[in-house]
């Protein structure tokens, strides 16, 4: 038999089994910080499981071990159905898969065993920072080599994407962890105070636009026309967004420092950007939109077609609330609040979390060479559970976030502090109940789905692994 | 331009350093001039680097992720000012690694902390929160007070960051160790909580 007649799926199929593993673990993490927060006493004096320490467990768990292990599964699965050849190394890519699960893991564990840098997102200390470079960049030889010996001349939409993702993730990773060790496993960073500042904001923002927004897209761009049976509206279109898309988003970064000791100007301009970052976003949403008309009917027979759906929602909402907080007078209110939290988690849950949910759901069958889902009513109810998890997540914080950021500004008649922070802090409390509730639902959905998937997987692993022809690319197409 | 593109699309190398070149522009303009603006890296009247047992508190508050809840950053404004104390600069942060403003307030800002209370208050607030401010959401700390500091590492620590610029003395760097001996982690970082604000 001739290999290279055939795409190579193994390592994706491990790594969809990673990801939802991981989904477990972070969301776990992420709910028992919610209960914290309203019942202290759950920090029970055990240093490794503090919000302190807990909280970088959930965000980096979450963020690289789920986000990140889906990414590369279904960059893996898409680059050789787009470019309709094997994977460049299908051993490479294998080490790809397990490296990023040991890097993650190590990372995570040293985080509740205190070794932090402490710049979000970017916690891990300096030998793990070395190790997740060395598979990333692993990683682009697997995906760029896959690229150049692709036998289809034009690179696919969501290849740009996913390129941009392990581009522009090494060089903010680079940068912004430029340190100097004291200790096996602790560093003092080469940058200082406002300038540290600076290049972290640069560095946080754009793993949320790098890692979180154009890996997603290019899973989104793949996913969406597969599942709806129909082309891309606007090929025009999706030029033009993404060239406008990661042009604008490395410059908002300082957003995230309104009003603090940074240059004024930097913020100004991370201001402008981040209002015209709307266009961008919203073409790529419009352009989602319109691929579906005509296919709206699979809403109602097609479980993942939803969540992919929502999660373009969800996107527009985020891309919409965002710009809008990072303008300085209603940032002056969000800043330091639950609001922005919120958020985070509508663009997380809502967003991520659901693109990668319909994604898989509409990948792990064809993975197994089966037609179905062991359940499509289990699927439909994650869905419903999920949406309300999501919904009461993000409202809650809401009402905390702008009672806090009102809060802490409002004078009295005599212009004094009209609360204390006490009195902000009490008001959140319950809200912060319904945050907890709403996070155990979508917990609670992503349980249901890692059973779902691992049934289907069980009924029909006798027949693994599938082996799936590369088809003959289309007269005046080839390379 | 969207024949420019389609030769961009049919080539990886291409698209990689169209991606490349794109992206590099915010942050070089964002990140680098700010490298030479002396505002941003010269230090207030009263900034010093920290002492051998601050330093040794500030890591242990990076250790246990006190940046997660608290910020330090007061931002100008009339409200802030007057719950926090002044607004911060950026002088006082010249020997900040990392810094350490945070992004989240879901315990109060300690930018102006140093002073505001005894030391006999932090003692008990690290050890229960809820023994002095009852309706407390903080984890307790109670480890600080059994743990000693790890002196094995100060010299270390001083002498990297004397190299980045950090002005201590060599006799500084030479008592270090005894200066911190028989401390513990809860001395440390109540040293540390002390001093910030103190520097502007």
């Amino acid at each position: 038999m001739n290999k290279n007649l055939y795409y190579t799926d193994s390592a994706t199929v491990f790594l969809i089994a990673c990801t939802m593993i991981w989904a477990v673990i972070g969301m776990s993490a992420g709910v028992y910080l919610a209960a914290e927060l309203v019942m202290p006493h759950l920090n029970f004096d055990i240093a490794q499981i503090t919000f302190g320490r807990l909280r970088p467990f959930h965000t980096n768990a979450v963020i690289f071990g789920f986000g990140g292990s889906a990414l590369i599964a279904t960059a893996f699965y898409s680059v050789q159905r787009t470019c309709h050849v094997r994977l460049f190394s299908p051993k490479l890519a294998w080490i790809v898969a397990i490296g990023w699960q040991i890097g993650v893991a190590a990372g995570v564990s040293s985080l509740l065993m205190g070794y932090t840098s402490s710049k979000e997102y970017a916690e891990f200390e300096w030998p793990i920072d070395i190790a997740v470079t060395i598979v990333w960049v692993s990683f682009a030889i697997v995906f760029f080599g896959t690229l150049a010996t692709r036998k289809i001349r034009p690179i696919y939409v969501s290849n740009w994407f996913y390129g941009a993702l392990i581009i522009v993730v090494a060089m903010l990773h680079i940068v912004n962890n430029l340190a100097i060790p004291y200790s096996w496993m602790q560093s003092y960073p080469i940058y200082e105070g406002t300038q540290d500042a600076i290049v972290q904001w640069w560095y946080g923002h754009n793993a949320v636009g790098f890692f979180l927004t154009a890996g997603f897209l290019g899973m989104f761009y793949y996913t969406l026309p597969k599942q709806a049976g129909r082309p891309v509206w606007s090929y025009r279109l999706s030029v033009i967004a993404f060239w406008a898309f990661i042009y604008t988003y490395i410059w908002v970064g300082p957003h995230h420092l309104h009003y603090t000791s940074i240059p004024d100007w930097l913020m100004t301009v991370a201001m402008v950007m981040s209002v015209i970052l709307i266009l961008p976003s919203w073409a790529t949403m419009v352009n989602a939109v319109m691929t579906m008309s005509g296919a709206w009917d699979k809403l109602r027979t097609d479980p993942g077609m939803k969540f992919v759906v929502v999660s373009m929602i969800f996107y527009a909402m985020s891309t919409f609330e965002g710009p809008m907080l990072a303008i300085k007078s209603v940032n002056v209110i969000s800043h330091y609040t639950d609001w922005t939290v919120g958020h985070v988690h509508s663009g997380a849950l809502g967003w991520n979390a659901f693109v990668t949910f319909g994604t898989l759901y509409f990948l792990v069958p064809k993975l197994l060479g089966t037609t179905e889902l062991f359940s499509k009513r289990l699927a439909n109810v994650h869905f419903w559970i999920a949406l309300m998890g999501v919904l009461l997540y993000i409202v809650a914080l809401w009402g905390s976030g702008v009672a806090q950021g009102v809060m802490n500004l409002a004078l009295n008649d005599y212009g004094h502090l009209n609360y204390s922070f006490i009195d902000i802090m009490l008001v959140t409390i319950p809200y912060h109940w319904i945050r907890l509730v709403g996070g155990l639902l979508f917990l609670s959905g992503a349980l249901l789905m890692t059973y779902n998937l691992y049934r289907t997987y069980a009924a029909s692993k006798s027949a693994l692994p599938v082996l799936v022809k590369i088809p003959k690319v289309h007269a005046g197409n080839e390379i | 331009m969207l024949k420019l593109h389609k030769t961009i699309e049919s080539n990886s190398a291409l698209l990689i350093f169209g991606i490349l070149i794109v992206t590099s522009i915010g942050g070089f303009v964002q990140i680098v001039p700010n490298l030479f603006d002396e505002s941003l890296h010269k230090g207030t009247a009263n900034v010093r680097p920290y002492s051998a047992l601050e330093l040794t508190g500030r890591d242990i508050y990076i250790r246990e992720g006190c940046v997660g809840c608290h910020s330090q950053q007061v931002r100008p404004l009339v409200a802030e000012v007057m719950r926090y104390g002044a607004a911060s600069t950026s002088g006082e942060g010249i020997y900040d690694r990392p810094f350490l403003w945070g992004s989240k307030r879901t315990g109060p800002d300690l930018a102006r902390l140093g002073g505001k209370y005894s030391d006999k208050w932090h003692e008990l607030h690290l050890h229960n929160p809820r023994s002095v401010v009852p309706q407390s959401i903080m984890p307790a700390y109670p480890w600080l007070a059994k743990n000693k500091v790890d002196k094995s590492i100060i010299v270390a620590k001083m002498q990297l960051l004397k190299k980045m610029g950090h002005p201590y003395t060599d006799a500084e760097i030479k008592q270090a160790k005894s200066a911190i001996s028989d401390k513990t982690e809860l001395d440390a970082i109540i040293a540390y909580l002390q001093i910030l604000g103190t520097f502007r």
